[in-house]
């Protein structure tokens, strides 16, 4: 104890410090609990301070948990440790441009670490918080290119919540089941279940050893879910997305990503219990709504970003796009391919067109058909019992079905 | 025996042929010491088995290996009873008579008729010392696997309910590597240190090549570190990893070739790429005019050795 004292004497700057490191690190959203800051002093006494690169990779090994977080540590441990009152000399001048620490100079400081030094930093540690509320802007923000259009979505009817509900829970197709390798005990299984047999052997009495059985366990595959949010689909967002955050909150292992030009990942904010905020979520997080589709775009980000990730354990992916494509559907028929052979599964719902009027003018459509295994169309869907009651339907097209189709239109 | 500080860390680590960053020393390090397992993150065939290994090497311990996939449960990780001669011991005891029922219990769930798998061998005492336990693409097994390896890796003990507790006395050193088609939940990675192991600079991949593939001609290794470095800023698929260096420079040994040339890459570029999108991208003209380009700036001293 004497030994913790003397090096809180010395270290005494040092150890405070680290405790309002990881609390802005908290604060950009890095999961970090009061058990992982003695974890990081701990770590800091057994490899001691004498190297700036050491102590950075030490803290890195504590704080990061996940390879997104690298980054955001990087930058955050460069501008902290660097010299922590030079971000509040900053803030209190106002400075529209900021001196980045060298190495820095091309990358803007993410968006929410400039939220956690803005807010965070300036009470703690007995240090006079700024007198007035500044606005950092521009320079800390994300520059924006594209034509982007916020989304406002309207409020959930209690009434809408359960007809959704209901609707999912009739929904057969994407809910079927399939083997895993686990087992468990079952009267009719055509497995024996060996320690089950022996320990009701031992409580049976002479001569017999009962057979007790097992039988496979089955459970719904995770699933993935692909959906267009460009102009051409706005007037289904809304419902799709509730469609989304219907199954996500119903079943595990659900991930949904929105496109139109550009890909995000929307599965985090679908976990929120309530529609409502996921939907506003969504609307903050996506900045693309209702402008062009590039559909291949999208799919080839996906692929390589992001189909090893969620694909990997025998996925169902149900891709949602009308299949119009700003690009002309250039390079669309090769990524949609390498989708179909990454997943279990892949489901293509056309929510525009008639089934019987089907004819693929446009060669987005004409690009993905080939590779899907389940294709569903419903004209002007107007609810989400519909939509519910499209994709439970017995699969009129299968692959082969398919092609047939498609030669005899030709 | 274990080393005392970062730069001990990395002689060892160097002294088993594996050639490795500062930062990897240092969360290596920090595992040895404060006796918490390493969680190794990063694209495959980067090299995170290989700490592993190296570790059970250097520091002379056994390599106790788990390779987790989609259901592994207790009997094939933890432990399992031997079924067979637990049916016969009961039919022997009946035959004889004379032991009574709780007698037989006792007799048949002993240490005697237990099979030990990975994970209970690593809590057994070991002559040399805790072993090296390696769980390897825990990302492949399922979730209520990942809930029973927090309880171990938390108290370093297992529960049969026949016997009762058995606790480790020197805790395992343990290395967990995940190719992240999953994400591992948070709480099992928190009471890890974690490092993304990513591909080597091309200065540190040349030595690697020296130190794995030595029979490879000087040249030839500089044409190849520095044609899959160029790879890897291309948007592949699959970027090509060490393994996948290594066993080219090799490869192209056995062929005798001591200069890169087009054709040979198209023929031997299979051993690099594993996808054949990615194949028809690099094939032909594309390898042709990266490889001009290469020889061209290893010629003229800016690239590599």
């Amino acid at each position: 104890m004497t030994e913790f004292s003397d090096a809180s004497c010395k270290h005494g700057r040092l150890l405070a410090n680290i405790m309002h490191f990881a609390r802005v690190l908290r604060a950009a959203g890095l999961p970090i609990g009061p058990g992982r800051v003695l974890d990081a002093v701990n770590a800091v006494r057994a490899v001691g301070v004498a190297d700036r690169d050491d102590f950075y990779w030490t803290l890195h090994s504590v704080f990061v948990n996940r390879s997104p977080h690298r980054e955001l540590f990087d930058q955050a441990f460069h501008v902290f440790w660097r010299n922590p009152r030079l971000l509040e000399r900053m803030m209190a001048m106002a400075l529209p441009a900021f001196d980045y620490p060298q190495g820095m100079s091309e990358q803007r400081l993410r968006r929410r670490l400039g939220d956690a030094f803005k807010s965070g930093f300036g009470a703690e540690g007995g240090q006079q918080p700024p007198a007035t509320e500044v606005e950092l802007d521009a320079a800390l923000s994300w520059s924006a290119r594209e034509v982007l259009q916020d989304k406002d979505f309207e409020q959930m009817s209690s009434d809408e919540v359960a007809r959704a509900k209901s609707a999912v829970a009739r929904m057969r197709l994407l809910l079927a089941r399939v083997p895993v390798r686990r087992y468990r005990r079952h009267r009719l299984g055509t497995r024996v279940d060996m320690r089950a047999s022996l320990r009701s052997a031992l409580r049976s009495g002479a001569g017999v050893i009962p057979l007790e059985r097992c039988r496979r366990r089955r459970r719904p595959p995770p699933l993935v879910i692909l959906c267009d949010i460009s102009g051409s689909m706005g007037r289904y967002s809304r419902m799709l997305l509730h469609f989304a955050h219907t199954l996500a909150t119903d079943r595990s292992r659900v991930t949904s990503f929105v496109f139109g030009t550009r890909l995000t990942n929307v599965t985090r904010h679908l976990r929120e219990k309530d529609v409502d905020v996921a939907l506003e979520r969504i609307s903050d997080a996506v900045p693309d709504w209702s402008g062009g589709t590039r559909i291949g775009a999208c799919l080839a980000e996906f692929n390589r970003l992001w189909s090893r990730r969620v694909l990997a354990q025998g996925a169902v992916t149900l891709l949602i796009t009308d299949g119009l494509d700003r690009d002309a559907g250039e390079g669309l028929g090769d990524q949609v391919e390498r989708l179909h052979k990454s997943c279990r599964r892949l489901i293509w719902l056309n929510p525009l067109l008639r089934y019987e009027d089907f004819a693929p003018r446009s060669s987005g459509m004409r690009a993905i058909l080939p590779h899907v295994d389940d294709f569903r169309s419903a004209h002007n869907l107007s609810s989400l019992e519909e939509l519910a009651d499209v994709l439970s339907q017995a699969g009129a097209r299968h692959q082969e079905g398919v092609s047939q189709w498609l030669v005899r239109r030709r | 025996m274990l080393p005392a500080n970062v730069d001990d860390t990395h002689a060892l680590l160097t002294a088993g042929d594996y050639l490795a960053d500062r930062s990897l020393a240092t969360a290596v390090f920090l595992s040895l010491e404060l006796h918490r397992p390493l969680f190794l993150e990063g694209e495959a065939g980067v090299g995170k088995t290989e700490i592993a290994k190296v570790l059970a090497a250097t520091l002379d311990r056994r390599l106790l290996r788990l390779q987790c996939y989609e259901g592994l449960d207790v009997a094939s990780a933890v432990y399992e009873w031997n079924y067979a001669r637990q049916m016969i011991e009961i039919r022997l005891a009946e035959a004889e008579g004379g032991k009574s029922r709780e007698q037989l219990g006792d007799d048949v769930f002993s240490r005697r008729f237990l099979i030990e798998r990975p994970l209970l061998q690593a809590l057994e005492p070991h002559d040399q010392g805790p072993p090296v336990l390696l769980i390897d693409e825990l990302d492949r097994a399922d979730e209520p696997f990942e809930a029973y390896l927090l309880e171990l890796l938390s108290d370093y003990q297992i529960t049969i309910p026949e016997i009762g507790p058995i606790t480790a006395q020197h805790p395992p050193l343990v290395v967990i590597t995940s190719n992240r088609t999953r994400e591992i939940h948070d709480a099992l990675k928190r009471r890890c240190f974690y490092y993304w192991v990513d591909y080597p600079s091309a200065e540190r991949e040349l030595a690697i090549l020296a130190l794995k593939a030595p029979d490879a001609d000087a040249q030839l290794s500089r044409q190849v570190v520095a044609f899959v470095q160029r790879l890897r800023e291309m948007d592949l698929f699959k970027l090509p990893g060490v393994a996948e260096t290594i066993d080219w420079a090799q490869a192209l040994t056995q062929l005798d070739v001591l200069e890169l040339d087009a054709a040979v890459i198209n023929d031997t570029v299979g051993a690099l790429l594993k996808y054949q999108d990615d194949i028809a991208k690099v094939r032909g003209s594309e390898a042709a005019r990266m490889l001009d380009e290469i020889k061209t700036a290893l010629v003229s001293g800016r690239v590599g050795g």
